[in-house]
């Protein structure tokens, strides 16, 4: 670095924290992760290519409808505990401004970075704004669901969103070998880095179903055997298999070779995650992989915050489910039903906002299956769109206790539900904004992690 | 494929309604099954049996049901079923002028028109069963919307589309837009109407928030399969959360 760049640097990074200072004295002491962004942005377009290019191992970008923010939590774990420096969003602001105020505060006053890698969740359409400034060395492609139809019109628009990326990446891409859109020829077609897969066993296919495939079973877009490639597929076997799961026991097939392990995150959605970052982080260690550790740091993963997050309340526990789209949903049915199996009833809250983002659109709840709740009922919907849900479950034969749009009188009512004496576990399937507003009272009343946001 | 609902009254059932859902493979991206979900509770309610049926590509269509639902899909899905589509043309125009109800959404809705002419200036064709057809715009039209009808009252629902629509003087609109873009954006109408067939871009999904329209259908149908749709009010919340549905959707955002 020139001396001519480390002093803009420096007055770029003065002039970010600033900004930070400013807003978050404006927001009461919190928040304020765009603004700093958004004036370097304005002020050192450059800065973010500058320090970004210092990285030894260059940019992992982690994109895709679902799963980013767990994911990248994941795999910046997974590449930590193998002595690496990472730098990371870890606020889940997964836009180009939320990436350059993280850097704001893991830089060096001149800029500077002793950092070896940087993980970044991106959102979609930023990252490839992203990616137009920064080529990535590698990209972790989750899957296109349908979650933001009322945003980009299209699942399609989204995978040639996700294409560009590819595109843009020059050592690696990860993609998804059963998502149909992610392993599709015309997708991989032309792409300049090498790729890589991960994927589901034949044995877990009908558990991890793609958002086209839950009703009417696979669809012309959907070939059901992609884990397995095929010579005339550009899609290449998944390195990494998710081959079976139990509860929290599962196999892991890593170039062929099984490996049992024993999650502590619950959720199968959150353990596929895990397997996807897994996929990253074996690309990423290359030729230095040590297998058996990086599994040991899987087994103890966590789930970002508000995903399948347990806190105490009132002494009983409280189990947040993040739910955005289908097949997610469907996916936290699953793990809410494992759960009564193996711990007894639970009290269940659904709450659903309709905000900017969460979608408007509320459609999506009438793709998925409710009948696992059936038998215990749910005590309390909430959210703007409480009666949307709740029209939702009745049609799908589910009792509902009482309809409260209030998430905080919800949230009083759900405390005081039947399951209160018995110390039944409670459990809320939430929408992104009605899960920090949640989260947010939730603080109130017990510890909750606190992220800055 | 096909699933029973049986009648959930006392006696014996009232009568068996056979109800199709087309192209659920592909044209099913806008939980267009709810509409399919909300006729046969209603009509189960109501002392029905339904038979719940579905045509995907290259099955065969039956005859003999009472009533069609499709949705919508990708445009990759409208591709994947236009020859399949057309194949079957004849087969549902005969079926909608001999008094079938039929209920058509977003993609389906367009290539139920005379022909949809894509943002690549490709005219794919359609069945005619609604006088009315469809250029691909370039901007999409998304968000809350509300339709008023003579014979509904005020729709509710949410659109997202990138078609537009104009409409022949062969069908009528379903209603006039009030707040939304509707048919194109333009002209105030959203919705096409011919025989007893509704086509719309309004899902979100349709028939839960529009008892009305559903119960609509339900009628023709009972009356397609011999019988007289007399409904009697029903023990349940849902009317009232419908309400309160509309009410909320009405006051949000675009």
């Amino acid at each position: 670095m020139s001396l001519l760049t480390s002093l803009r640097s420096t007055a770029t990074v003065a002039l970010g924290r600033t900004a930070r200072t400013v807003a978050r004295l404006r927001a009461g002491g919190t928040g304020g992760t765009a603004l700093p962004g958004l004036v370097v942005e304005r002020t050192d377009p450059a800065f973010l290519r500058r320090t970004l290019d210092q990285l030894p191992l260059g940019v992992v970008v982690v994109s895709g409808t679902n799963g980013k923010t767990t994911t990248t939590k994941m795999l910046v774990q997974l590449l930590e505990e193998r002595g690496l420096k990472v730098l990371t969003n870890r606020t889940g602001s997964n836009f180009v401004r939320g990436v350059l105020s993280s850097l704001l505060t893991e830089v060096s006053w001149s800029g500077r970075t002793d950092a070896h890698v940087a993980v970044l969740e991106l959102d979609e359409a930023h990252a490839v704004r992203f990616v137009n400034k920064v080529r990535p060395r590698g990209a972790l492609l989750l899957n296109v669901m349908r979650d933001q139809l009322d945003r980009f019109g299209e699942i399609d628009y989204t995978a040639t969103l996700l294409r560009q990326v590819a595109q843009a990446t020059t050592g690696v891409v990860v993609t998804n070998a059963d998502d149909p859109r992610l392993s599709d020829d015309d997708f991989l077609q032309g792409i300049e880095a090498r790729v890589s897969a991960f994927g589901v066993g034949e044995g877990l296919r009908d558990v991890f179903l793609s958002d086209d495939e839950l009703r009417g079973g696979p669809s012309g877009a959907a070939p059901s055997t992609a884990s397995h490639g095929g010579p005339e597929r550009l899609c290449p076997p998944a390195r990494v298999i998710l081959k079976s799961l139990d509860g929290q026991q599962a196999v892991i097939r890593v170039d062929g070779e099984d490996h049992p392990i024993t999650f502590t995150i619950p959720g199968v959605h959150n353990q596929l995650n895990a397997v996807a970052a897994l996929a990253m982080a074996v690309e990423v260690m290359g030729r230095r992989l040590d297998l058996p550790s990086l599994l040991g740091t899987l087994s103890r993963v966590g789930a970002a915050f508000g995903r399948g997050e347990v806190l105490d309340l009132d002494g009983r526990q409280l189990e947040l489910s993040l739910v955005k789209n289908p097949a997610g949903f469907r996916m936290s049915l699953l793990t809410a039903e494992q759960a009564v199996r193996t711990r007894g009833p639970e009290t269940v809250m659904v709450a659903i906002n309709d905000e900017h983002a969460d979608g408007r659109d509320m459609s999506w709840l009438w793709d998925v299956d409710f009948s696992s709740l059936r038998d215990g009922g749910v005590a309390v919907v909430t959210g703007v769109r409480a009666w949307d849900m709740a029209l939702r479950l009745r049609y799908d034969g589910v009792e509902v206790g009482t309809v409260e749009p209030d998430l905080s009188r919800a949230l009083d009512l759900l405390r005081r539900a039947p399951g209160q004496d018995e110390g039944y576990r409670m459990r809320v399937f939430t929408s992104y904004t009605a899960m920090l507003a949640l989260r947010a009272r939730l603080a109130e009343l017990t510890d909750v992690e606190e992220v800055m946001k | 494929m096909s699933d029973l609902y049986e009648h959930t009254t006392d006696g014996p059932a009232r009568g068996r309604i056979r109800l199709l859902q087309l192209y659920p493979g592909d044209m099913n991206i806008y939980g267009d099954w709810g509409n399919a979900l909300v006729l046969a509770r209603r009509a189960q309610w109501q002392g029905y049996d339904v038979e719940m049926l579905s045509y995907d590509r290259g099955e065969e269509l039956k005859g003999d049901v009472h009533l069609i639902v499709g949705g919508g899909g990708q445009d990759s899905g409208q591709e994947r079923i236009k020859e399949d589509l057309l194949a079957r043309g004849p087969a549902l125009r005969d079926l909608a002028e001999a008094g079938t109800p039929m209920l058509v959404i977003c993609g389906l809705y367009q290539l139920f028109g005379h022909h949809f002419v894509t943002s690549g200036g490709v005219e794919m064709p359609g069945i005619g069963v609604l006088d009315a057809h469809t250029v691909a715009g370039n901007q999409r039209l998304i968000g809350n919307i509300a339709v008023e009808s003579e014979d509904f009252g005020t729709v509710v629902g949410y659109e997202n589309h990138s078609g537009l629509t104009r409409l022949g003087p062969g069908t009528r609109p379903l209603g006039r837009v009030r707040p939304g873009e509707g048919n194109n954006g333009q002209d105030g109408t959203e919705g096409a109407r011919s025989h007893h067939v509704i086509g719309t871009y309004l899902h979100g999904s349709l028939l839960p928030k529009n008892p009305a329209v559903a119960d609509w259908l339900l009628a023709r149908a009972v009356e397609r399969s011999g019988g007289q749709w007399e409904p009697v009010p029903v023990d349940d919340p849902v009317e009232a959360w419908a309400e309160r549905a509309r009410e909320v959707a009405l006051s949000r955002p675009r």
